[in-house]
């Protein structure tokens, strides 16, 4: 048990990495449409439809307002839905991990490759979105290739927090459970969609305190609005302190789970 | 110094005890066979040997090296073929050697070169771009054992590698496993197939509830436990009547009753004249003979 297992992840996990890598680009059609469709759909049905009856957001247009957010969802949901349901397949069905682990890899350089390669979905997402939405003018650049860094620890958080539930889910379907319990609350009460000041001062602090998605909102909006405050500086520490923190138990309960 | 050397080595769960203070060990390019019925306690010795389940109790070491201490130094130099299938169904018979090499740490253009050769050794070439989910059960059988061989292994572990295969594929795995060990690779295997231990193992143990029943050469297995021949018949009242009489003994299982012996001629005419019994068969006892005397008839699960 020393140090939490963190000891035990060595330069393996990036072969975990490159193989879900690999898959990924196998079949790279499909996995690229989410990024270029995913911003368009929600710019014309919310930006531009609901937009067009709401003057603008604390000076900024609607569509401006949540092209941020729209990059931190697409993060949100590209990293935490491939350390769940995918690595669940993964684990459970294909025994790709009763595979690898017969080989000189550990759980925990399966669990690390995995939380990398969840991260590095996240990541490639953001970027993909970025164009599209600087073509329709919501963001500028260069300033909002921030975006990208920012895209690495949150994805790490939203991957860890996955594979926690991976860990301790019963079956495939009980992983429904934090989607949407957890993952689709988020999605709408993070500052997404509406800006969380107009939220009870109480809920504002609840949403900043445990609520991952509002500081990457939050972090991400700031970038994007070129607007910064000590409120970012939180985040960040939020977001990177949470991660490491869900990356130790995601380790530790994996280790449960499959060593027996 | 065994290439395994297993002491009282022990594994617990809360409910039950899988592997009771087993000992045994596996000597240098020897094939050592670990039979019995299910839930014996083989798949999760096995599982002790490779390092992915940790012992509760004994000492178990490979290639002279602690289980709990070394585990990637040991599976560095493994080969591991698991009961199920767990190729990597999102790629090619091909990529799929090339990814496990990965796992290994071996260079690309090694394990490039690695590959190809070992699809050729199992006769999969042809299915080199075709994914997983396209191979019959024989091809990813002889896939998988292509991948435990991406690294050289010095010790191959078998968990019933031959099972759900037809005759064709299984006389071609086992002809492959006699050249590995005519090349010096250390084999472990499970198998229900007892014509598959004979053949193959050098040495084997029977297991049952956790324990170690028997170990030995197959043949001196069936030498010490069924004798040389088995002769069978209708366990009729006449027939029983008449065994009893000439002070024979015999075992009845079901409808078929069994005479161990080492000569079978003379109980034969026995039983052909004296009873005038026509439904006799002689043949020579084998391991299976063994395996059901030691472990009984009863079924399990």
């Amino acid at each position: 048990m020393a140090f939490l297992g963190i000891s035990e992840i060595s330069r393996g996990s990036l072969a975990v990495w490159r193989r879900n890598f690999d898959a990924f680009i196998r079949t790279y059609q499909v996995n690229f449409i989410p990024p270029f469709v995913e911003p368009v759909l929600y710019l014309l049905a919310l930006g531009y439809g609901v937009g067009a009856l709401i003057e603008d957001v604390n000076g900024i247009p609607y569509p401006v307002f949540i092209a941020p957010a729209l990059v931190s969802i697409s993060v949100m949901y590209s990293a935490f839905f491939e350390c769940t349901y995918s690595s669940y397949v993964r684990m459970y069905y294909q025994k790709t991990f009763d595979a690898i682990i017969a080989t000189p890899l550990s759980i925990e350089d399966i669990v690390t490759g995995e939380i990398l390669w969840g991260a590095t979905r996240a990541t490639i997402y953001a970027t993909l979105m970025i164009p599209v939405l600087f073509l329709f003018g919501v963001i500028d650049l260069p300033m909002s290739l921030l975006l990208i860094p920012c895209a690495i620890p949150a994805g790490i958080l939203f991957a860890s927090i996955g594979i926690c539930f991976t860990a301790i889910t019963p079956s495939i379907d009980s992983l429904n459970y934090p989607a949407f319990l957890f993952i689709t609350p988020m999605f709408l009460f993070s500052g997404t969609f509406f800006p969380i000041t107009i939220l009870p001062q109480s809920l504002q602090y609840f949403a900043f305190g445990l609520l991952p998605l509002a500081n990457v909102v939050s972090l991400n909006r700031a970038i994007t609005g070129a607007e910064f405050s000590p409120l970012i500086l939180y985040n960040i520490i939020w977001i990177i302190g949470v991660a490491a923190i869900f990356f130790v138990i995601g380790l530790n309960l994996m280790r449960r789970r499959l060593i027996i | 110094m065994g290439v395994i050397t297993a002491r009282k080595l022990e594994k617990r769960f809360p409910d039950l005890i899988a592997v009771d203070q087993i000992s045994f060990s596996v000597e240098e390019q020897e094939i050592f066979g670990f039979l019995g019925p299910n839930g014996a306690g083989k798949t999760t010795t096995m599982r002790m040997i490779h390092c992915v389940s940790p012992k509760t109790g004994g000492s178990l070491s490979v290639f002279g090296l602690d289980v709990e201490r070394e585990p990637r130094k040991i599976k560095q130099r493994l080969g591991i073929v698991p009961q199920e299938n767990n190729l990597d169904p999102d790629f090619s018979a091909f990529q799929n050697l090339i990814i496990y090499a990965r796992y290994f740490g071996i260079p690309r253009r090694v394990a490039e070169g690695k590959a190809e050769e070992l699809l050729d050794f199992m006769q999969l070439s042809e299915k080199r771009d075709v994914l997983i989910e396209k191979l019959s059960g024989g091809m990813k059988r002889r896939l998988i054992i292509a991948r435990a061989l991406i690294n050289d292994p010095e010790l191959l572990i078998l968990d019933e590698p031959t099972i759900g295969l037809d005759p064709q594929a299984r006389h071609l795995i086992w002809e492959k496993l006699r050249h590995l060990k005519a090349a010096g690779c250390t084999q472990v295997m499970t198998t229900h197939y007892l014509d598959e231990a004979e053949r193959l193992c050098d040495r084997l143990v029977i297991m049952d509830h956790g324990k170690i029943l028997v170990e030995g050469s197959p043949e001196s297995l069936v030498r010490e436990y069924a004798g040389t021949d088995i002769l069978e018949t209708n366990p009729t009242a006449e027939v029983i009547a008449c065994l009893e009489a000439a002070d024979i003994a015999y075992d009845i299982f079901g409808d078929l009753l069994q005479v161990q012996t080492t000569k079978p001629q003379d109980t034969a005419n026995t039983l052909m004249e004296s009873c005038r019994h026509t439904s006799v068969t002689v043949r020579r006892a084998t391991l299976e003979d063994v395996f059901l005397k030691l472990t009984g008839r009863t079924l399990r699960e």
